[in-house]
């Protein structure tokens, strides 16, 4: 009961002075909004980097030739894959779908339009592994999977670049010296640290190889893990292409097997570290709002003297009077915390608004703001409570 | 007539200020008793000890030598702690200050003492409506200190100090910051609740006129009471 009443009183003495309050709170508003905003604003990043890769496809792991180990390591020219190797994977290894590709870089031309382009060979398993749709049209049939058809499935900024977002199934456009007729238009992929995945022109696999890159490459095999253990899969590639391609042992692969996964953690690594880092940061400012409350109310008690002197002749005693300044600067302080909560919230939304970022809410770290600032608020109200704790009443009621 | 165990009780008491050779005897061996009923007006010049001799009374301090006793209880040797219990339970306060909180309604500032007595919410109030009715300020509660004269706030502060029922009322110049006219309406006051209501007053006062309304007065010189008797006796 006599908390509730302390509270009461601090409540009053807070509504009586609202300019100061406002003011000596700003600092924890200030510090607390900064914690959560930046936080969120981590966390938003590591969803859209997460998101990004998972859209890549699931469970997906990239094969290709080059070892190209560790940072600075040179790719070392080694021989290419070929669909006999995706054929070999894909029949010894169980519980994986596999997708050969082949790239070249071309110039798709449309009337008086052209626009420089990636154009990638791809099978039907393509779309499956990369978990990647066509919005409008069909896919590639067997017939002209197997003989080399000219017909492409354009991407999304290709379609837009070339057709304005018009129309473009049955459209016949260019390749460097090739005409091939579009059949479908794939669904738009989130961009993936900024690179556009939507920059591209799908063709069958064989004519890509026979047509314009001019030889039987397979620059990247994906394989998808159907049922979700990529480290297996991995291990398991990984042997059965040293083999095909007799590497001794103890001697280093000519080629690599990358889990996305694996580059997820690694990106989502890096982002956690900078939010701690800019989280931390705030924190600082959190400690600054607290010594702004201290502050207050040391100035506070100096002007309420007369106050207190007045409370303990009527016969509150020293740990009466630390309660109610206590209460008083823990209020302000929590007050403080749901104000920051609400601006560092609202800011990290417009934040993410504006930079394209999905917003997410940590309720962790909402709920360890707000205890940390009614700590703050405890901890840097204790030394003020205990001033005025130990006022000597007769000197307090004659304190001017 | 009296109540044979006085209401409070000073023996040989010494307050000694300072330390070495610079020390100075505020009070010199006072031995005074206040009797259950009793008006007593304090006097003496400035530096007398009058005030420290209020201090101990109502324990706000305590003495460096010698005993105080409270209703035969000694308690010249409470601690910080027992002494707040001691005001919050028995004594009440006015000042010449008047003391009253700021930007607080008068019956929120005579609720103020049973706050710290645990009284429930609606009996404190009620107590406190009661006290302001007493003082005639009953259709004055809900005004701050401000939107009062300096009477109406000192009869606040008086309803404040009666509110919880002391054994005594304490009152260290009540009248020193006001004119005549409000003098005689906070000393008839305070007279009349004496007279009707059988409170126990002691004040602290340095003006004849305010002295004449108790019914006993003490003259303090150096530390001592010097003179001891009716206010027309001590005075004259």
């Amino acid at each position: 009961m006599i908390l509730w009443l302390t509270l009461g009183m601090a409540l009053r003495a807070m509504v009586r002075n609202k300019l100061r309050s406002f003011l000596t709170v700003l600092g924890v508003v200030i510090g607390v909004g900064a914690v959560i905003c930046m936080v969120h604003l981590g966390e938003s990043a590591k969803k859209s980097v997460t998101d990004q890769i998972a859209s890549l496809g699931q469970n997906l792991l990239m094969v290709r030739s080059g070892a190209g180990r560790g940072p600075g390591g040179a790719r070392v020219a080694s021989k290419a894959f070929t669909v006999e190797d995706a054929e070999a994977i894909q029949a010894q290894v169980d519980g994986i779908v596999v997708a050969p590709t082949a790239s070249a870089n071309t110039v798709a031309v449309n009337g008086n339009t052209n626009w420089p382009t990636n154009a990638q060979g791809v099978t039907d398993e393509f779309f499956t592994v990369r978990d990647w749709p066509v919005t409008a049209g069909r896919r590639f049939e067997q017939a002209e999977l197997r003989g080399g058809a000219l017909v492409c499935i354009i991407g999304a900024t290709v379609h837009k670049e070339l057709f304005a977002g018009e129309e473009a199934i049955g459209a016949r456009i260019r390749l460097g010296r090739l005409s091939c007729d579009v059949i479908g238009v794939l669904a738009s992929k989130q961009s993936m640290m900024g690179s556009d995945p939507d920059d591209t022109i799908l063709l069958p696999l064989r004519t890509v190889q026979r047509r314009l890159a001019g030889k039987d490459d397979v620059q990247m095999i994906y394989v998808s893990a159907t049922d979700g253990g990529t480290a297996r899969v991995q291990a398991e590639i990984e042997r059965l292409l040293r083999e095909r391609r007799r590497i001794k042992d103890g001697r280093d692969d000519d080629f690599s097997v990358r889990d996305m996964r694996e580059i997820a953690d690694r990106v989502t690594g890096t982002t956690d570290v900078m939010t701690t880092l800019l989280g931390s940061i705030a924190a600082v400012s959190l400690l600054v709002g607290g010594i702004g409350i201290m502050n207050i109310m040391l100035v506070s008690v100096t002007e309420r003297t007369r106050e207190i002197g007045i409370r303990m002749a009527i016969g509150a005693r020293g740990r009466e009077v630390l309660l109610q300044f206590l209460l008083e600067s823990a209020l302000l302080s929590t007050l403080g915390g749901l104000l920051g909560i609400g601006v560092g919230l609202g800011g990290s939304y417009l934040a993410c608004d504006k930079l394209d970022l999905p917003f997410v809410v940590v309720p962790g770290i909402v709920g360890v703001a707000f205890l940390f600032s009614a700590a703050v608020g405890i901890l840097f109200g204790f030394m003020p409570a205990l001033k005025a704790s130990r006022l000597d009443p007769i000197d307090a009621l004659r304190h001017e | 007539m009296t109540d044979p165990v006085p209401v409070m009780e000073l023996l040989d008491a010494w307050k000694i200020y300072g330390a070495g050779e610079a020390t100075v005897n505020a009070l010199a061996g006072v031995d005074l008793r206040i009797f259950a009923g009793e008006f007593v007006a304090i006097m003496g010049s400035s530096g007398s000890g009058k005030s420290t001799c209020m201090n101990l009374l109502g324990a706000l301090d305590r003495p460096s030598k010698g005993r105080y006793r409270f209703r035969g209880v000694d308690v010249g040797d409470f601690d910080r702690d027992e002494r707040a219990l001691l005001r919050r339970h028995h004594l009440g306060f006015v000042f010449q200050s008047f003391n009253l909180l700021a930007r607080t309604s008068a019956v929120d500032n005579v609720e103020l003492p049973l706050l710290y007595q645990r009284v429930p919410r609606r009996e404190r109030r009620q107590r406190a409506l009661e006290m302001l009715d007493l003082v005639g300020l009953a259709e004055r509660a809900d005004h701050t200190p401000a939107q009062l004269s300096g009477g109406q706030q000192q009869r606040v502060a008086i309803a404040r100090a009666l509110v919880t029922r002391p054994a005594v009322l304490l009152a260290d110049e009540p009248t020193g910051n006001l004119d005549s006219a409000r003098t005689h309406e906070v000393m008839g006051l305070l007279a009349d609740l004496n007279r009707r209501q059988g409170i126990t007053i002691a004040l602290v006062t340095h003006e004849p006129d305010v002295a004449g309304f108790a019914r006993r007065a003490l003259w303090f010189t150096d530390g001592r009471v010097a003179r001891d008797g009716t206010p027309a006796e001590v005075l004259g």
